[in-house]
């Protein structure tokens, strides 16, 4: 393959330098400070009926411009989940209902002139609950008495399981091969539970939006957003109003790693916008984004492996217990990838597998998605498994995946038999195995202090998108003087996907990255994409921008045509202009583009919608060194290790941030990123000093390098990278902390306190 | 939400001393606790122009003001020339540098709270508070006593020659500390004060002289297994009892061995 | 109450209640740089230089502030020029959020201490939250810089 010129290459982030310099670019930077600030009274029950709400004392407080109650909404039953239609998550929800489900669950909207207001109204709203017993266990939850949704109007979109008179958001079995009989011939049969909470995405910046009426009586919507498109159906859907009257706009995101899938914070500040025609903001407090916000699926998955002595695994029996929490959004959907991206990884030796899921309501905060969306959980228990079995064995735990680990070329049967194309995951193991120094430091080394060293590792796999499911779409155009303008409906979250776009179309069009400029993304001007979730963007929408650029020469060339007097057969694209193949003649790209708005009927602009009947999984290896102290149960991460086969990487530099962001995000996740319900359903973990993500003192050194493979069916090769990156740190280590103790912790996060009492119990 | 109704920079410690008397007035702080609330203030009263601001040393002390930083005290280097950067051992770890910009010394000891680093840091150093009303007392003392309505000016160490060592046990590096212990030998005698239990920090000496004049191995673990044996823990999210317990055992040993290595 | 302070060089005179914070009072005077990301005092995001040391403007008063001078990163664009190409080039400015309080957080380090180490760097920072970067690049972004200007390669 030629050289490549800007795929490949370690370029700048086009915003980077205004977001180093603090610009005014996110939502609340961009919007009016003078607009009616508005607020949510949150439930104090994690399961009540209202009976009686007043609102007169609080609306005749000055200021006060309006306050709604369930009685002020429409009563068609919706999703917040940001998904494809028909939505696979349940329409379980109003904008606000007389039940409430949580502790935290909206209880009324108040629009105000000020925050100061806002709290003084709130304690002027009188409210009368009849309490209920809750469901806080979800283990419990399925067919409890007690029912989270009993609604008539509750209702599944799509055949995914559900149940509301028995707490089932989901459920299914899938499998193949006979997995009891080949159990049954296995020399080594075990089964063990793991555990994982409802971890907070914690972006910095919280759930916002501001709304107003635009110059057409529209409603438009500047949201933080990862789904412009899809959150124009929420919307619709939630105020009753054709999907027509929405414009939404999607300004610079404060991070997003799923948590902006869900239309958490827009239906507040929409309705008041709808109802009074002000202009209305909503700015979550990060006190709300912790108990009302969207965070990751709890589960509980019981893994059985079945191996042979020589360390061959011939059977996966997965079962996942997940925790939708008071409403649905992408519980029918996260669940899934618990089996369907852990179980693949062992394509090579298994001669069957199962998987079945049960997906309840309970009422705590809804789930939602985050980076990972259940490959994480699943990886975590399968992982965790094979690692088991291979110290039960005595076997080296990279030995024991060499030898069964999925290769390139095999289908893949608990991955919807598709084949893996494009797979480097014995390279990753190999350079992982030789950058870490596995061999030295995978002994359990005993420090003069008494601490020890020693080390873990983890395999992963995710998607690149949703297989049949997702679109994504470019318009490209040619503008005076020969720049190009791509416009894309993906969201940017800081990711850099609106430059790694503009690198493929560089690539294509043969020009600089600078002559690129790029627009996203906007439900009125963008072209259709599902939006920046999945793992999708780089592999769909990229391919979208490729052929939309093979489109845009043809156009490009056959004006240039017109103006040579020749046939378009005669001609090639050279990139700065349009030459004659034997160089005789030639017209620049600006000259074209000049031509182009004079006397013209030959758009330079083309648009390409682009979905894939497959999604193809990046694969990664991740390894871990830590020092764990056994008298107090600290653990210190000295180095992490990883290798990833992305594909190709179009972009090294953000490729590595992207690896080393989601490292620490899963170190965060296993170590110290914690969270309790009390008795009552109340969070205690409802802010950053409570809940602790990591800081720049606990990550350990990172060291990341790539194994690139080639996707035929992505753009210049690349599959996706935003989502793996999270799933290796949890059973890496796990790893070395059995590897230091002797006990597997089998429930996260793994704290000083739960190694210190474990070793307490082998004395 | 904080609220508060008037601000004031107090002229004279007097003027202070009167304000605070009144249940709903606050004297701020770094203000980082208070801010953090969901409570009305009506007077807010910043000493910020009373030029407690300076660590100043006297001919038997160092006189820290109330005002002063606790960016300030881990970076003094009279203060943690004294006692062997335990000050600075016991402050970096307090959020970040940010915080401790604005985090005052009178703010931590006056709020005497559980979790403090500096109340446990400066107890085992022997501490005095110089309050309004209230006069000069041991730190340990006031530490123990309930909140009262006064103005705390100063906190005075003594100048004499200290050894000491500060540990402590986070679940994060800047988090909250799980426990926290400082453990100091002035002139042969020996302080160990262990804080986050999660309650206030208590300070114990050595009165069963389990330790001989140099610190073993043997004998700090007696000493540790004495403390932990006796000391008032509690659980808390942050971790349970029993661990705490122990951990109290491991620190506890930990730290005189390393006051020993001093 | 009346307020009188030193916004970025500029003297200004506003009226503010007693209870508002100089984070907000600071958005509503042209400094959008400032963030908020925690609300309660760990987080960073809305660091800037209160008489020149770094603080977090979500803890002080605006009437704090009277009389005192105000650094925010609109009032240090040069000085922060000549580093954040560093960080730029790692991609570790990603959503970008956190950026303006860990840029005036590494100016008020590099004022402190020119040449850090690179743990006396991560202490300095640590109460600068990162979810999307990892720390890492951001820390070889500044390594990069401090290992340019040892090499004189910069200029200005």
């Amino acid at each position: 393959m030629a050289e490549m010129k800007s795929v490949g290459k370690s370029i700048r982030k086009k915003d980077s330098m205004q977001l180093l310099l603090g610009k005014a670019v996110y939502v609340d930077d961009i919007t009016p400070q003078d607009c009616l600030c508005v607020g949510v009274l949150r439930s104090p029950h994690a399961h009540a009926l209202i009976t009686e709400i007043d609102t007169s004392a609080a609306l005749k407080l000055p200021g006060v411009a309006c306050i709604f109650t369930y009685k002020d909404v429409p009563q068609k039953r919706f999703t917040m989940a940001g998904q494809t239609y028909p939505e696979p998550s349940p329409y379980d929800r109003l904008i606000l209902d007389q039940r409430l489900r949580f502790v935290g669950d909206a209880v009324a909207i108040i629009a105000a002139d000020n925050a100061k207001i806002l709290e003084k109204a709130k304690k002027l709203i009188k409210v009368r609950y009849e309490v209920l017993p809750a469901v806080l266990d979800f283990r419990s939850a399925k067919d409890n008495a007690i029912l989270v949704h009993p609604e008539d109007n509750w209702r599944s979109l799509c055949p995914v399981g559900a149940d509301n008179s028995r707490n089932l958001c989901a459920a299914e079995v899938s499998g193949d091969g006979d997995v009891d009989a080949v159990l049954a011939d296995c020399d080594i049969v075990f089964e063990n539970t793991y555990h994982t909470k409802a971890c907070s995405q914690a972006m910095m910046e919280t759930f916002r939006t501001y709304t107003e009426i635009d110059t057409y009586g529209r409603l438009h919507v500047v949201a933080s957003t990862q789904i412009v498109f899809h959150l124009r159906r929420i919307l619709a859907n939630a105020l009753d109003i054709p999907k027509t009257k929405i414009h939404i706009s999607k300004p610079r995101i404060g991070g997003g790693f799923g948590a902006k899938q869900t239309a958490v914070a827009e239906i507040y500040p929409a309705l008041v916008t709808w109802k009074t025609g002000r202009p209305a903001k909503m700015i979550y407090t990060r006190e709300e984004s912790m108990i009302a916000g969207s965070p990751r699926h709890e589960m509980e998955i019981r893994v059985r492996l079945g191996a042979m002595q020589d360390g061959s695994i011939r059977a996966l029996d997965v079962y996942t217990l997940s925790n939708t929490g008071a409403y649905g959004e992408h519980g029918p959907t996260t669940v899934g990838l618990s089996g369907h991206k852990s179980i693949p990884l062992y394509t090579g030796g298994l001669h069957a597998f199962r998987f079945a899921y049960d997906v309840v309501y309970t009422n705590v905060m809804s789930a939602g998605a985050y980076r990972g969306y259940g490959a994480t959980q699943g990886i975590f228990a399968v992982e965790s498994a094979v690692n088991e079995l291979a110290e039960m064995l005595g076997m080296d735990p990279v030995a024991i995946r060499e030898k069964n680990m999925v290769r390139e070329g095999q289908i893949m049967p608990a991955y919807y038999n598709e084949v893996a194309g494009a797979c480097a995951l014995d390279r990753c193991m190999k350079q992982c195995a030789k950058l870490f120094d596995w061999e030295h430091k995978r002994p359990v080394r005993l420090l003069p202090d008494g601490k020890v060293r020693t080390a873990g590792v983890a395999m992963a796999m995710q998607g690149s998108g949703i297989s049949g499911v997702d679109v994504g779409s470019a318009t490209v155009k040619l503008n005076d003087d020969g720049f190009y303008t791509l416009s894309i409906g993906a969201a940017d979250m800081g990711t850099g996907c609106d430059t790694i776009l503009a690198q493929m179309m560089a690539e294509c069009m043969d020009c600089d990255v600078d002559r690129i400029t790029v627009f996203g993304a906007d439900s009125d001007a963008s072209p259709y994409d599902s939006g920046s979730y999945a793992s999708s963007t780089t592999y769909v929408t990229g391919k979208a921008v490729e052929r939309a650029c093979e489109e845009l020469k043809e156009r490009i060339i056959s004006l240039a045509a017109i103006m040579l007097s020749c046939d378009s057969t005669e001609l090639e694209f050279l990139g700065d202009c349009v030459a004659r193949l034997d160089k005789s003649a030639s017209v620049s790209l600006a000259d074209i583009a000049a031509r182009s708005a004079c006397g013209n009927d030959q758009a330079l602009q083309t648009t390409v919608s682009h979905t894939s009947p497959i999604s193809p999984p990046p694969f990664m290896v991740g390894m871990v060194e830590i020092e764990l102290d056994r008298e107090t149960g600290s653990v210190e991460i000295l180095d992490y290790t990883a290798v990833v086969d992305c594909g190709t990487t179009v972009n090294p530099a953000l490729a590595t941030i992207q690896t080393e962001g989601g490292l620490v995000q899963g170190i965060g996740m296993t170590l110290t990123e914690d969270i309790h319900y009390d008795s009552r359903g109340r969070l205690s973990e409802n802010s950053l000093m409570q809940y602790r993500i990591p800081t720049r003192l606990e990550t350990g050194r990172l060291h990341v390098e790539f194994a690139p493979s080639y996707e035929q069916s992505g753009p210049f090769g690349a599959k996706s990278i935003g989502e793996i990156v999270i799933n290796t740190p949890a059973p890496a280590i796990a790893h070395a902390v059995y590897r230091a103790t002797g006990v597997w912790q089998r429930e996260l996060p793994i704290t000083p306190e739960k190694i210190w009492q474990s070793l307490q119990e082998k004395k | 939400m904080l609220q508060i109704e008037r601000y004031i920079r107090a002229e004279t410690p007097a003027q202070a001393y009167e304000l605070c008397r009144k249940k709903s007035n606050v004297i701020l702080g770094g203000m980082l606790w208070l801010k953090q609330q969901n409570r009305r203030v009506s007077t807010a009263v910043d000493l910020c122009g009373l030029g407690l601001d300076k660590i100043e040393e006297t001919e038997d002390s160092i006189r820290i003001g109330a005002m002063v930083s606790l960016r300030d005290m881990e970076t003094h280097p009279a203060l943690n020339a004294l006692c062997g950067s335990a000050i600075a051992d016991s402050l970096c770890r307090i959020v970040g540098v940010q915080f401790r910009n604005l985090a005052t010394v009178g703010g931590s000891v006056f709020g005497r709270f559980g979790f403090s680093d500096v109340l446990t840091v400066l107890m085992a150093l022997d501490a005095q508070v110089v309050l309004y009303n209230g006069g000069t007392i041991p730190l340990t003392q006031f530490a123990a006593m309930k909140p009262e309505r006064d103005v705390l000016l100063y906190i005075l160490i003594p100048k004499t020659p200290v050894q000491a060592v500060y540990l402590s046990q986070r679940i994060t590096a800047t988090d909250f500390p799980v426990l926290n212990l400082a453990i100091s030998r002035r002139e042969g005698e020996l302080r160990c004060v262990i804080g986050a239990r999660p309650l206030r920090a208590v300070s114990f000496g050595d009165d069963k002289q389990l330790l001989g004049e140099h610190i073993t191995e043997e004998s700090a673990r007696a000493y540790a297994e004495d403390i932990a044996s006796r000391i008032i823990l509690a659980g808390n999210r942050r971790a349970g009892e029993a661990y705490r317990r122990d951990l109290c055992r491991v620190l506890v040993r930990r730290g005189l061995l390393a006051l020993e290595d001093k | 109450m009346e307020i009188t302070l030193t916004l970025n060089g500029k003297k200004i005179t506003a009226s503010v209640d007693a209870d508002t914070l100089l984070l907000h009072f600071l958005r509503a005077h042209g400094c959008p740089s400032v963030k908020c990301g925690c609300e309660s005092t760990v987080c960073g995001l809305c660091t800037v230089l209160l008489n020149g040391k770094p603080v977090l403007s979500c803890a002080v008063l605006a009437a704090r502030a009277d009389g005192q001078s105000v650094t925010t990163l609109e009032g240090l664009q040069e000085e922060a020029s000549d580093f954040i190409g560093f960080i730029a080039d790692q991609g570790a400015e990603q959503c970008g959020f956190c950026n303006p309080g860990y840029v005036m957080n590494t100016i008020a380090l590099l004022r402190e201490n020119p040449d850090p180490t690179d743990e006396e760097i991560c202490a300095y920072l640590a109460g600068n939250l990162c979810r999307c970067s990892g720390y890492e690049g951001q820390l070889r972004g500044i390594r990069a810089y401090l290992n340019a200007k040892k090499a004189g390669e910069l200029h200005g």
